[in-house]
């Protein structure tokens, strides 16, 4: 075993986490409503957002639709994974053990640098200048090929989506399905473009793009001997690791090359294998609206003579004890990266993956990234306010988070962190002061009434000043009313007198 | 039973209209109702907004203003789902008046048990179900339930109708573009029913929506529940 040791993985403070770049490509990035302002104006990508994930989410209801045990299983998924969470150190320890007794090594890694350093020494240590990747989350979360790509190793996505996004030189933009945000005529321009071997006059029939993109990687796994992963669940008491996929691409990479190493974020415990039977059938309905997802590789260590002879399991932290640290906050760990919620999200349909600076984008992304990496950058401290709070993520998840419940818990933490706003702050405490004592509240009520006639026509006003125009660019705003209704009620004692007047 | 009528900041501020409709039909149906003076705002924009501390006071306040009451009757979904759900987090005191909060629609089938109110609204109306009264307070379909009862009304169903209109409080200046987003589509599915009333179980996204409605010229006008519920032949809205 190399790193740290399970105790000071997870007994390490919540600062720091908030040092050096935790997710290197995303540093930088602009608040979420600039970078989501251009989203909203693009209309080709609305078109391709929006065909997508309402094709995807009304797939998905269907799936749920057909179990009568649904909310069985998201209530089992949500304490099985809280269960875990009050023990994590438990079941790491017994995961490294079973996983070490197997033929595996683990590596703890502290923080993203960490976990690419340990990476990044296991590649060199094969002498190999390339690896083939499975999709992986965590992976994306630590900049794993940016790191590997500076020590001139060249890493290649397999799965087609990731494949999209590698070739574009672009950024995926959803959990599940990295290349959401492009269409068929994007794919067919970046593979002619970038696909060293992609075929002449290739169109952009499904067919023919998946057969091109089969051929190029046909090539990469014949030829790899290091394969990187990430882990979907491990399964501590045998210290077996899984992996769902549904291209095969996956099942290519952790059978094929000679060293698999595979980097999974602490929280992705189950205890034993009962456990996976819940997560087998809730994450491909929520993800892919399947029964069962095509590929399901799941695999304890080394075989002798069968698969690859080195196994390396590496332990990421980077922010997630410090999220576990956090009694409200600590439920976007029990995420088993299913993305149903970016799916039924209209803020993330309309915003786009990109908006939210960080590899977790949508409503899950909005209350992991602020976690994992602080409260630190613009983008972050605006994440915990791109939704409308409209609830319609924390019905489809099928680990119960309370999405919701956590955004309004880190708007507390965002507003604490900094005087970002202070004309906001200033509103707010002057909202406050007046809702406080009912008598401020008539004599503003007062106020707004007698400027009726200055503010409006017609019952509505066109134009309003400061941040308020932000309201007014698109909606009309009310003008007051002659009297507000307590008003009324103290005028015509409850509306008796002018009904004993009628 | 002792009824308090929580009226909310916004309608008492800016539609004074939907709280006389509700000490109306309340009338109607035989109950009194009182509307306690000290009652000012469930803190909910303060706290969805990251302004706990500021919250706290007001969720005290309204502890104490309804303390005395049976029963409290809102004609905000969202505001009752506030006081609901989170005012006993932030204040443990405040539990037991938070759980007489009804908002109307609850009001009306679940603790007086009538669905037809005896209401009268001659007109094509499409209903909106609020994301808070349906994935908070999950009133289901009982708003539904009390307009199909009115006396004249030509009910058309809206599509795609439990999507977001991109309101969401202090979001809708926060990330305005993408809330206009939210509201151009709930717009179109709006005027693609022909109502010529948009109704809906709370003013603030009624506010929102009408406010887009009334920037196109769409002709469409917005009504609360409540008061079409109060309107009637001899008396209406």
């Amino acid at each position: 075993m190399t790193g740290t040791t399970p105790d000071r993985a997870t007994s390490h403070r919540a600062t720091s986490h908030h040092e050096g770049p935790a997710m290197p490509t995303y540093v930088g990035m602009p608040s979420f409503p600039s970078a989501a302002r251009a989203a909203v104006a693009d209309t080709r990508l609305r078109g391709n957002l929006a065909h997508a994930t309402s094709t995807i989410r009304g797939r998905r209801a269907e799936a749920v639709a057909e179990l009568d045990d649904w909310a069985a299983l998201r209530e089992s998924g949500k304490q099985i994974k809280d269960h875990v969470l009050a023990n994590l150190g438990h079941y790491l320890r017994m995961l490294e053990e079973r996983v070490t007794a197997a033929g595996g090594t683990v590596h703890w890694a502290r923080d993203a640098d960490e976990a690419n350093r340990i990476v990044i020494g296991l590649v060199k240590a094969t002498g190999e200048t390339e690896v083939v990747k499975v999709k992986s989350m965590a992976t994306q979360e630590i900049g794993l090929n940016e790191a590997l790509a500076e020590q001139g190793v060249t890493a290649y996505e397999t799965d087609l989506a990731e494949l999209i996004v590698q070739l574009g030189d672009d950024r995926p933009s959803h959990i599940l399905v990295p290349a959401i945000h492009r269409n068929r005529s994007d794919i067919r321009d970046i593979f002619l473009r970038s696909m060293p071997d992609a075929p002449e006059g290739l169109s952009d029939s499904p067919a023919e793009l998946a057969e091109a993109s089969r051929r190029h990687l046909r090539a990469k796994f014949l030829s790899a001997k290091v394969a990187v992963s990430g882990v979907n669940f491990a399964v501590a008491d045998t210290g077996t690791l899984v992996v769902l996929e549904s291209e095969g691409n996956g099942r290519m990479c952790l059978t094929l090359p000679e060293t698999l190493i595979s980097v999974m974020g602490v929280e992705k415990l189950v205890p034993s294998w009962r456990d996976l039977e819940v997560f087998l059938q809730s994450l491909p309905r929520s993800s892919t609206a399947e029964r069962m997802n095509p590929y399901t590789s799941a695999w304890t260590g080394v075989t002798p003579g069968d698969g690859p002879g080195e196994f390396h399991l590496v332990l990421l932290d980077n922010g997630r004890t410090a999220t576990l640290a956090d009694e409200v906050g600590r439920q976007a760990l029990r995420c088993i990266r299913c993305s149903a919620c970016l799916n039924v999200c209209p803020v993330y349909a309309r915003a786009g993956g990109h908006a939210y600076g960080s590899p977790y984008p949508g409503p899950i992304g909005a209350i992991l990234s602020p976690q994992i990496r602080g409260i630190g950058s613009e983008v972050d401290a605006s994440l915990p306010f791109a939704s409308s709070l409209c609830g319609a993520c924390y019905e489809v998840c099928p680990v119960a988070i309370d999405i919701p419940e956590v955004l309004v818990h880190l708007r507390a933490r965002a507003v604490e962190s900094g005087p970002r706003h202070p004309l906001e702050r200033t509103a707010m405490n002057a909202a406050g002061w007046t809702l406080r004592s009912p008598t401020r509240l008539a004599l503003a009520q007062r106020a707004a009434s007698a400027s009726r006639r200055l503010v409006g026509r017609r019952g509505r006003i066109r134009r309003l000043p400061g941040p308020l125009k932000a309201w007014t660019d698109t909606r009309d705003a009310p003008v007051p009313p002659p009297e507000s209704f307590r008003a009324w009620w103290a005028r015509t004692d409850g509306g008796r007198t002018e009904e004993r007047d009628k | 039973m002792k009824i308090a009528l929580f009226v909310t900041c916004v309608n008492d501020t800016m539609y004074p209209g939907t709280g006389k409709a509700m000490v109306r039909l309340l009338r109607r149906l035989g109950h009194e109702v009182d509307f306690p003076m000290a009652q000012t705002c469930c803190g909910q924009m303060h706290l969805n907004t990251g302004y706990r501390d500021q919250a706290v006071p007001l969720v005290k306040g309204f502890a104490e203003a309804f303390a005395s009451y049976e029963a409290v009757v809102t004609p905000s979904a969202s505001c009752a789902a506030m006081v609901r759900d989170s005012h006993a987090r932030l204040v443990p005191e405040a539990a037991e008046t938070a759980a007489k909060v009804y908002e109307l629609s609850e009001f009306l089938i679940d603790v007086l048990g009538v669905t037809d109110v005896g209401a009268h609204y001659p007109h094509r109306v499409t209903y909106h179900p609020t994301c808070h009264s349906l994935r908070m307070l999950r009133v289901g379909d009982r708003p539904l339930r009390l307009l199909r009862e009115v006396g004249g009304i030509d009910l058309v169903e809206l599509p795609e109708a439990n999507e977001c209109c991109g309101f969401g409080g202090t979001f809708a200046l926060k990330n305005a573009p993408v809330s206009a987003a939210m509201c151009a589509d709930k717009v179109a599915n709006v005027r693609s029913t022909g109502a010529s009333t948009l109704c809906s179980a709370d003013n603030s996204c009624l506010m929102h929506i009408g406010g887009a409605l009334t920037r196109a010229g769409a002709g469409v006008r917005t009504v609360h529940l409540a008061e079409i519920l109060a309107a009637t032949e001899e008396d209406p809205a």
